[in-house]
């Protein structure tokens, strides 16, 4: 049975579970409905023109994992950024784990989807946002259809979260292939301020298959700082369907570090829906191998004197495959936008590929756009610089891609996440120096 | 310390070196001077090993070793500076990280360990203050933004933290100022020794005043065309190059 027919079957069992009245089930039954019709994308549909799926949907994945499994705090501690200063939302296989998770509802909700979804004093905030924001694509809808676990965060108006919010979901290898789905719902209440960190970690190499959602609405005046780490297993694969919602004055970031896994899959959205709204979008890029990254992103612009920044830089080693295809909307009404996109990308060796696409659709006529990309190898000035201090041609070549993918670090907020991920780029390319960050 | 001998190079199918001959001996001050476009950029970097740039005959002979097969990297590690009459801005890494990682990769060449962190910052912070270097500049990316005399500076920096036996100032004086000009100035004197060389490659006299060189060499079109004392310098001052080429045709 291939993998479209299974999951299709498994929801007519998985549906006989629910409730038959709750207000969810009615979109379940819709978005399988709408997978069942469309299946997995193929790279016939433009979207995915350089990303076939074909590689990781031939396994035979677990869709309901047996059980959960207990994993030690000290085999993972080093994928948590702090011991203590955070809140943290794990997940092993699906599975939210108490013992590893630090939730709240003192003064905001840092919780479960499982419970926002089941408990009535959420019904309001799920009636308002859940699958509000969420693709309607076939890929999305998968997730909703078997959508059960995730993170549920809602900050309420003027609340500065002190510390920020690990979401990390492990899988165990206690299935021989694995298949994830989780499902992320965060609001941003007006002027609150919150930092979180999404993180997707294999611990063996067997297969993961992962489809995530995530959902985040930030409100007048909300203050959003997202980094995804996506350093995973070589037999990991991860697609992430991020979308967020702006209103008016809200500044959200995302940043996402694409240092590893064999295939990775990010469809981010953000749709701007109030004046005054900045979205930034920053990503580092370093494959090796066969490995696989396809940024899709998307900024709609649909009210007037927004800013959209867009930086992704990309290193490629060995027969490594990576996608930038970013896409800018200027509605009509949306006059004064300043939206730019950068896309800058070394490939190190002959075999690599990148495939660059940027798309401007602007129906308005008083906005000022740009958007570029260079596809390249190192600079010959740089090099003959860096040898003449002695510095040999190979870590010379390591000092500049260093300094290449640094450049995006400037923006992270988190001093220790900047930190870790700095030792980890350095690591990835090579670079054996005592920096001191 | 340094002989050239008869050195001819250029880029692709273009001339520009057509025999130079010079020698240097530790402890020497040599300036070279010339009109634009005579081969004084290119000199510095063959001599320095910038691939760009074919020999195509003659040798550069460096503490009695033919090093024209040696890499730039390599040559460092033998004690050639370079001094960039544009150094490249590289974002991303920071001053301090750059000369680090420097010192430890021409350590590493003389089979040392890493300089430990300690001295390291000692080195830095004394070489920093012998050119009036704040220490918040240490910390911007290398070269980003800086404004030409802080590109000089730096580049003096550099050379004082790697100690060379040759230093090789390409148009230090380009972009500076008088009061830069003094401290730059200042810097190279203070690291001249009877073992070290430096070659002050300048289109004017007004550097020579303060980095006062023992030799005068011209170059002109790919070749040393006269050579003289810190004299020679005042006369091409004030009176240009135009009477050295009409003494050549006679």
């Amino acid at each position: 049975m291939n993998l479209k027919d299974k999951l299709v079957s498994s929801y007519l069992a998985f549906d006989d579970h629910l409730e038959d009245d709750s207000p969810i089930h009615e979109i379940r039954k819709k978005a399988i409905h709408t997978f069942e019709e469309e299946g997995f994308p193929t790279k016939k549909e433009e979207d995915w023109k350089y990303t076939s799926l074909k590689s990781i949907l031939n396994k035979d994945y677990s869709v309901f994992p047996k059980g959960n499994k207990d994993v030690k705090f000290k085999k993972v501690r080093n994928y948590f950024l702090y011991d203590i200063d955070s809140y943290k939302l794990v997940f092993i296989d699906g599975v939210f784990s108490t013992f590893l998770s630090e939730t709240t509802h003192d003064g905001l909700d840092i919780c479960l989807l499982s419970a926002a979804l089941s408990k009535s004093k959420y019904k309001a905030v799920i009636e308002n946002y859940y699958n509000k924001a969420a693709a309607k694509n076939s890929i999305s809808s998968l997730n909703t259809a078997f959508a059960r676990e995730g993170a549920y965060i809602n900050i309420p108006k003027n609340k500065e979260v002190e510390k920020p919010i690990e979401i990390i979901n492990f899988s165990t290898g206690n299935e021989s292939a694995l298949m994830v789905q989780p499902r992320n719902l965060i609001v941003v209440g007006e002027n609150a301020h919150v930092q979180i960190i999404e993180r997707h970690q294999s611990l063996t190499a067997n297969p993961v298959f992962t489809n995530s959602v995530t959902e985040i609405f930030a409100e007048k005046r909300a203050y959003l700082d997202y980094y995804k780490i996506q350093n995973d297993k070589e037999n990991a694969s991860l697609i992430d369907n991020t979308t967020i919602h702006q209103e008016q004055n809200s500044n959200c970031k995302v940043h996402s570090f694409s240092l590893g896994g064999k295939l990775t899959r990010n469809n981010l959205n953000f749709i701007q829906n109030g004046e005054h709204c900045e979205s930034t979008l920053k990503g580092v890029t370093i494959l090796k191998d066969k490995q696989h990254v396809d940024h899709n992103t998307l900024v709609k612009h649909n009210a007037p004197n927004c800013e959209s920044h867009q930086d992704y830089k990309g290193l490629y080693a060995d027969s490594s495959t990576g996608v930038f295809n970013g896409k800018v909307i200027v509605e009509k009404q949306a006059q004064k936008i300043n939206a730019f996109q950068q896309n800058n990308n070394i490939l190190i060796d002959d075999n690599a590929t990148v495939n660059a696409k940027p798309q401007l659709e602007i129906f308005a006529d008083d906005v000022k756009c740009s958007h570029g990309c260079t596809i390249g190898q190192f600079d010959e000035d740089a090099l003959f610089y860096l040898r003449s201090r002695g510095i040999g041609l190979k870590e010379a070549q390591a000092l500049l891609m260093y300094a290449f993918a640094n450049t995006v670090l400037e923006s992270v907020k988190i001093p220790e996440l900047k930190r870790r991920i700095n030792k980890l780029i350095a690591n990835k390319i090579g670079v054996n120096i005592g920096f001191d960050i | 310390m340094l002989q050239i001998n008869e050195l001819h190079a250029g880029v692709e199918n273009k001339k520009i070196l057509k025999g130079v001959n010079l020698e240097i001996k530790p402890g020497e001050i040599h300036a070279i001077m010339g009109p634009n476009g005579s081969g004084k950029s290119t000199l510095s970097s063959v001599i320095s090993g910038n691939e760009n740039f074919e020999v195509t005959k003659g040798s550069v002979k460096f503490l009695d070793e033919n090093i024209s097969e040696l890499g730039p990297e390599e040559r460092a590690h033998k004690g050639i500076f370079l001094s960039f009459q544009y150094p490249v801005e590289i974002p991303g890494v920071s001053v301090t990280n750059f000369i680090k990682t420097a010192i430890n990769e021409n350590r590493k060449a003389q089979g040392l360990e890493d300089m430990p962190a300690s001295e390291m910052l000692k080195l830095i912070k004394s070489k920093a203050d012998l050119l009036e270097i704040d220490r918040k500049f240490l910390s911007r990316s290398l070269n980003e933004g800086f404004s030409g005399g802080e590109k000089k500076r730096n580049e003096i920096f550099q050379m004082a933290m790697l100690d060379p036996k040759l230093a090789i100032l390409d148009e230090t004086d380009s972009g500076l100022d008088i009061d830069a000009l003094k401290i730059v100035a200042n810097g190279v004197n203070k690291l001249k020794s009877k073992d070290n060389a430096v070659i002050v490659i300048t289109h004017y006299q007004r550097l020579l005043d303060y980095i006062v060189p023992d030799f005068v060499h011209v170059l002109i079109d790919g070749k040393i065309v006269k050579s003289g004392t810190k004299e020679l310098a005042y006369e091409l001052e004030a009176k240009g190059y135009d009477w050295i080429k009409e003494e050549l045709v006679s």
